[in-house]
């Protein structure tokens, strides 16, 4: 029995250190909420690495008192039941059961554990949420290897952490390209739609949010694809693998009622990354600047009637629908001929970098023009991207 | 006073139930086999009598020889005879309780062996039939209290803690039921699941199998007619050769054959099994290493059979009027396959000879009779 006991904790221990390291120091003073069932879970492994079966299997049972449909503790009851009467060697030790479906759960709960050990320090942001503009309450943030949703809110333009929530992705990973491939897209995204528990199978859970994939971006690559949803889960349980849906973002069903709550349908940010990149606040503050006073140039040198000047603020990769640089350029410099007089103002301005290898950001902003012979107001969006240490427009176009 | 006498014979009558019932794994299904440790108890109390020399005794011991005809109407009347004289006797109470679980009416059984609880805590017999009635009616929280508190009264009491060992394996199978969401209605997942048990049951108990030394004859000659009833309650048209017999029982000693014969079975229905739920790993461990091929190397030869097997129709594997004679440590077996997969459909006869290797039978040959 002893050495029962011995080896799941070995085996434990394995499964926790292939969660790999910590990312962060844990500080004290982290004021994370400490909803779903996370803290609890950890509690469970916490007793068994220190030898504490019967009060691991108590724990255990509280928590599925918690939640009554959760595979994982339902999984993690059977070995502690199984330790008393023979040797465990691993986390899921029904015999003959589907490899796949322990795998899968195995996999969830390194997401999990991983997720609530390592939490990002609260002095970090993700590099994503440059700015958000003041209708923008919240953001969302969804780190797709860590099989995690953050949720920001936007306080006064700086992001402030509000909660975080277990989510399954595409069964094939991330970085979607074509209809089919069963991958979550990576980019920056927003809610398009609020789809009613009532409209919906089981399947979806307590509800669903649409967002805008393929964006302008995802189109001008080729991207295809339709039907990217947040989503919530089956009634028959709390979560799905961590790998598991056909490409939208799913969570538990009472996270996704707490999700719910704060998304502005056709305002709130989804930026959907890989691997969330943390910044500290100085290297947000600097990064935002930076771009904010080339946004601020490019505003000044449209007014100036500076044709070429104005055009150094695009990129010669620039496209606007069919219009490449030179047409664009053309287009600009025949428009200009007509104008004595253009003033620009930009306002609500949000700024969201997208996730990735490449340096670009996802502008948007209300666009009053005025002129002597024209003026509108629109809604628009840019793509700017660093090309040798300078911001430029790679696509413009309206919102 | 009486129950002080009982005591020593009581812990003398637990002893002698290791090999008993490791001899009864063969006679009765190894999905039951905490059923098969209330029997083990009836025969105690069976021996019980035979020491004793008072006329209630011989009451008793009557009231025994009925339950072993299997007449437990008339073995319930003596006994209750008994009780009328002597209403609070452990013995004749325990009796009842035995006899009314051999004739299914369990809340009644579950009733008089929870009074003997009540009025004997100190014994850990009632406690663990309740738990075995329990865990009848699965209600293993409940099994799981009653063998505490029978070994709370006798720490080393050797059934309560193997019963408990099946509860909590019982238990553990409930719960990846429910973490793996197996259809507990689906006869292949529950075969997966009882295989489960199986081998926590074997591997938790070595000695036990170790230990398993009488012939199968003697155990046949030795086995009360209640047995198989016991049985056929859980399994309606169970008879003993039907019964599968765990993978892990090494062969009987003394040359009978009919264990191996079901072990052989057991072990053909296993690799169907893993088959149908495409369980490669364990469908290629059905085959000896030196399995024959015609022709064909052995990677090859897996190569070919993953490829078949991976396909993403589901397969359904049956077999029917299976024939197994063992000879040492080879048998052949002769039976009708259905093969189903996709709008493929196939019966045939297949011929598999088997060999035995550390207790494992595996297939050495396979044909396809014309």
């Amino acid at each position: 029995m002893m050495n029962g006991r011995l080896r799941i904790r070995d085996a434990i221990g394995v499964l926790l250190l292939a969660a790999g390291t910590a990312a962060f120091a844990a500080s004290p003073e982290q004021a994370y909420s400490d909803a779903g069932p996370e803290p609890m879970l950890s509690a469970v492994f916490d007793h068994i690495e220190q030898n504490r079966l019967d009060a691991a299997l108590e724990q255990t049972e509280r928590l599925l008192e918690a939640y009554p449909n959760f595979r994982l503790a339902h999984l993690v009851k059977g070995d502690l039941l199984l330790a008393r009467s023979r040797p465990l060697q691993t986390l899921g030790n029904a015999l003959n059961a589907p490899e796949h479906k322990l795998a899968d759960l195995r996999e969830e709960a390194v997401a999990r554990l991983q997720a609530y050990r390592d939490k990002p320090p609260t002095d970090y942001v993700p590099r994503y949420l440059l700015q958000m503009h003041p209708d923008q309450k919240y953001a969302v943030v969804v780190d797709t290897q860590k099989a995690r949703l953050y949720l920001y809110r936007n306080t006064d333009g700086r992001p402030r952490f509000v909660a975080d929530y277990y989510i399954s992705h595409g069964k094939a990973g991330a970085e979607k390209v074509r209809e089919g491939d069963k991958k979550t897209p990576v980019g920056v995204y927003h809610v398009t739609a609020s789809l009613p528990r009532q409209k919906l199978s089981d399947f979806y859970g307590s509800g669903a949010f649409p967002i805008n994939y393929p964006n302008e971006w995802d189109k001008r690559l080729g991207r295809n694809g339709h039907g990217i949803w947040l989503h919530g889960t089956p009634s028959d349980t709390l979560s799905r693998p961590p790998r598991a849906s056909d490409g939208c973002v799913v969570l538990a069903n009472q996270d996704l009622d707490a999700l719910a709550k704060n998304l502005q349908v056709g305002t709130t940010p989804v930026i959907i990354s890989n691997s969330i990149e943390w910044l500290s606040l100085d290297d947000w503050q600097s990064e935002r600047a930076a771009l904010s006073r080339s946004i601020e140039k490019w505003r000044k040198d449209w007014e100036s009637l500076d044709t070429d000047k104005y055009l150094g603020n695009y990129s010669k990769r620039f496209q606007s629908g069919k219009q490449d640089f030179e047409q664009w350029a053309a287009q600009k410099r025949k428009v200009n001929i007509g104008k004595r007089w253009v003033k620009v103002a930009a306002s609500n301005i949000s700024m969201f970098r997208n996730p990735g290898k490449e340096e670009m950001v996802v502008v948007t902003f209300d666009q009053g023009y005025r002129s002597n012979n024209l003026s509108n107001t629109m809604k628009k969006r840019q793509y700017w991207m660093k090309e040798d240490g300078a911001w430029r427009i790679v696509y413009e176009g309206g919102a | 006073m009486f129950i002080d006498a009982l005591l020593p014979f009581l812990i003398e009558c637990q002893n002698i139930q290791k090999p008993m019932g490791a001899k009864y794994s063969i006679m009765t299904p190894r999905r039951f086999p905490v059923l098969q440790r209330v029997t083990t108890l009836l025969l105690c109390a069976g021996m019980l009598t035979l020491f004793s020399a008072t006329v209630r005794a011989d009451a008793l011991q009557e009231a025994n020889r009925l339950i072993q005809l299997g007449e437990y109407g008339p073995a319930l009347k003596q006994t209750e005879q008994v009780l009328k004289d002597k209403p609070r006797d452990a013995q004749a109470r325990f009796l009842k309780g035995l006899i009314l679980t051999e004739m299914n009416r369990h809340n009644d059984a579950i009733r008089e062996f929870t009074r003997l609880t009540e009025d004997y805590p100190e014994l850990p017999e009632p406690y663990n039939n309740l738990a075995v009635l329990y865990a009848q009616q699965r209600q293993y929280e409940k099994a799981k209290h009653a063998l505490e508190m029978a070994i709370r009264t006798h720490p080393s009491y050797a059934t309560a803690h193997e019963n408990l060992g099946d509860i909590y394996a019982r238990m553990a199978s409930q719960a990846y039921d429910k973490a793996l969401q197996i259809d507990s209605s689906n006869a292949s997942a529950q075969s997966k699941l009882a295989l489960i048990r199986n081998l926590v049951s074997d591997a938790a108990r070595p000695s036990m199998l170790a230990s398993r030394s009488a012939p199968d004859s003697v155990q046949a000659a030795s086995t009360p007619p209640s047995l198989p009833v016991a049985a056929a309650k859980t399994e309606p048209s169970s008879a003993v050769s039907r019964q599968p017999a765990p993978k892990t029982i090494s062969a009987p000693e003394d040359g009978s054959t009919a264990g191996s014969e079901r072990e052989a079975e057991q072990a053909i229905r296993d690799w169907a099994a893993a088959w149908s739920r495409k369980d490669l790993k364990a469908y290629f461990a059905a085959y000896a290493h030196d399995f024959r091929l015609p022709g064909k190397t052995r990677s090859a030869w897996e190569t070919e059979r993953t490829r078949r097997i991976d396909k993403p129709a589901p397969i359904m594997v049956r077999i029917e009027n299976i024939r197994v004679s063992v000879e040492g440590d080879r048998a052949a077996a002769v039976f009708r396959q259905h093969y189903q997969s996709g709008s493929l459909k196939t019966a045939t006869t297949k011929t598999l000879q088997l060999v035995r290797r550390d207790g494992r039978w595996l297939i050495q040959q396979e044909r396809i009779a014309k």
